[in-house]
């Protein structure tokens, strides 16, 4: 039985991991061709990423858009989810499905609303389009984060606080902020990590105007090859695994995803 | 501190910000993507205004017809190969200890998180003739000479699984994770081995939770709009690669616009069977 285990989760393992490999493989080719294995050995398709000025635009702006689009839906979802735990007001749940619905559709139909919104109010282009988009598009994320969080906090404390005498903002800034931290800083590296890689809003909003990395990834694809293609693949898997990994190091991960009840048990 | 109703008109400001940015910058796009979906097409522009179901009426057409047709097939294939793949897998991974839990997740969230041009990228190089996978198959004696395996229907359907498979196991994990241990401890004192317990016990016990992972890896298999551009020929386009087709390179955004409600249709139905699905699990 447990030899069939292992069999079973090195064929899962390799299945996720050959394509990477290989596309490993080739972005250390000494010459621009796509072969495998590699022929010689060079790690410029690494520095081209940051040399070449075409994919270092690219990466400042995908840069850019994931930390400040990041940043945004941590700001829409933090008031979201302290209202919906502080208050009992069973019509503010709408907004929570809102803040749920554009993960859960496909999607195109979320980038195909953005890109008719933005066309018909005349801003179609603009780089902040693009900001805003992702920020609703990933609100989802800290959301669900943050609202893992809240449920997560043993009301006794606070009622203790306020026994104590603490008000409302005192509550928040000295025994909620502190304890839900964990979860901002999660739901956050979430977005950005996902802004990092989107490519279907992105396009749709400023797609014409500017390329963000996978845009521009997907344009080298169609019109012709080029192994930094293969460095930026790579790197971008380097970057999801420390983030992931750093939230597993410092949080609870399987309790973030749903390992655990959501009174902690 | 416990929760109380909202009293004043003070106590709702915390609202104000998240409604006002999902309301300016959701319902209303949307609700903007469902008008549009009725006006008429300006080949010089975005669109007119109109009143007109043409968009709506080229759904009738055999062109569509096949396309949704494939969509959906192929939709179900992914999610059928994805839970085949991922609910055994997943039951071996909760039965695993903590560290080698934390270790996996961080890999497929990392595998998740992947661009679908990189994922579309990486098959393409994988199933390539100069740096693909049948140069192995040459140097191993399998074969003669290294061959190109895309574009085809077998790369699409690879492509896809490999995108939705990560995505499948964390839906199941928490149900996995969460199964009462005593279950699987009843039957193997019972004389079960272990393979029959996990086929007749931990597989009926979670049946609903089955049929609704099937659903939701469905409607993400729908949203694939690269892949099949990628991997496939323009006979293995699916419904988003229309939609995405029709709004940036045909710049038709009503058509396109209206081939979107009829997904949003769709997949707000699968979700809505998810929930009852759900709801029926909680009840028993």
């Amino acid at each position: 039985m447990i030899a069939l285990r292992r069999l079973y989760f090195a064929l899962v393992a390799l299945f996720l991991a050959a394509p990477l490999i290989v596309v490993a493989g080739v972005s250390i080719n000494e010459k621009q061709e796509l072969t495998f294995p590699p022929r010689g050995f060079s790690l410029s398709w690494y520095g081209q990423i940051f040399a070449d000025p075409e994919w270092r635009l690219a990466l400042i702006h995908s840069v850019t858009l994931a930390v400040c689009s990041a940043a945004i839906a941590v700001a829409i979802a933090l008031p979201l989810a302290w209202f919906l735990w502080r208050r009992i007001a069973p019509w503010a749940n709408i907004f929570q499905v809102l803040g749920l619905a554009p993960f859960i559709l496909p999607p195109v139909i979320t980038a195909l609303g953005f890109l008719t919104f933005w066309a018909t109010v005349g801003l179609f282009g603009q780089f902040f389009t693009a900001i805003i988009s992702h920020a609703i598009f990933f609100v989802t994320l800290p959301l669900v984060t943050l609202s893992l969080g809240f449920a997560s906090i043993d009301r006794s404390l606070v009622e203790a606080a306020a026994t104590m005498g603490a008000d409302d903002r005192t509550v928040l800034k000295t025994v909620v902020l502190p304890l839900i931290l964990p979860y901002l800083v999660s739901g956050y590296a979430f977005a950005f990590v996902l802004s990092l890689n989107e490519y279907i809003v992105a396009y749709m909003t400023i797609g014409f105007t500017t390329e963000t990395l996978p845009i521009k990834i997907f344009n080298a694809l169609r019109y012709g090859y080029t192994p930094t293609m293969a460095s930026v693949s790579i790197f971008f898997v380097a970057v999801a695994a420390l983030v992931f990994g750093a939230i597993a190091r410092f949080g609870d991960i399987r309790r973030l995803l749903g390992a655990m009840g959501s009174d902690g048990n | 501190m416990r929760r109380e109703a909202p009293k004043t008109i003070t106590d709702y400001t915390p609202l104000f910000f998240p409604g006002l940015m999902l309301v300016v910058f959701f319902v209303v796009p949307f609700s903007t993507m469902i008008v549009v979906s009725f006006f008429k097409r300006d080949p010089a522009g975005f669109y007119t205004p109109d009143f007109v179901i043409d968009n709506y009426a080229r759904f009738l057409s055999v062109f569509f017809g096949s396309v949704l047709g494939f969509s959906l097939m192929l939709a179900v294939m992914v999610a059928i190969c994805c839970v085949a793949i991922a609910f055994p897998f997943t039951y071996l991974l909760s039965r695993c200890s903590r560290r080698v839990q934390t270790l996996w997740l961080v890999g497929l969230l990392s595998v998740l998180s992947l661009s679908e041009v990189i994922i579309g990228f990486a098959w393409s190089t994988l199933f390539s003739r100069t740096a693909g996978i049948t140069n192995l198959f040459v140097a191993m004696g399998l074969m003669e000479g290294p061959v190109a395996l895309l574009p085809s229907f077998w790369a699409v359907l690879t492509g896809m699984v490999y995108q939705a498979l990560p995505y499948t196991i964390l839906v199941l994990y928490p149900a996995l994770v969460r199964l009462d241990p005593t279950l699987l401890e009843a039957a193997r004192t019972l004389g079960a081995s272990p393979l029959r317990a996990f086929f007749n016990v931990v597989t009926p016990a979670l049946r609903n939770t089955i049929v609704a992972t099937l659903i939701m890896v469905f409607v993400f298999a729908l949203g694939s709009y690269l892949l099949p551009q990628i991997l496939g020929r323009p006979q293995h386009w699916t419904l988003s690669v229309l939609i995405t087709d029709q709004a940036i390179y045909q710049s038709n955004m009503p058509f396109a616009a209206a081939m979107a409600v009829f997904l949003v249709l769709i997949s707000l139905a699968l979700v809505g069977m998810t929930l009852l699905v759900g709801r029926k699990e909680n009840a028993l």
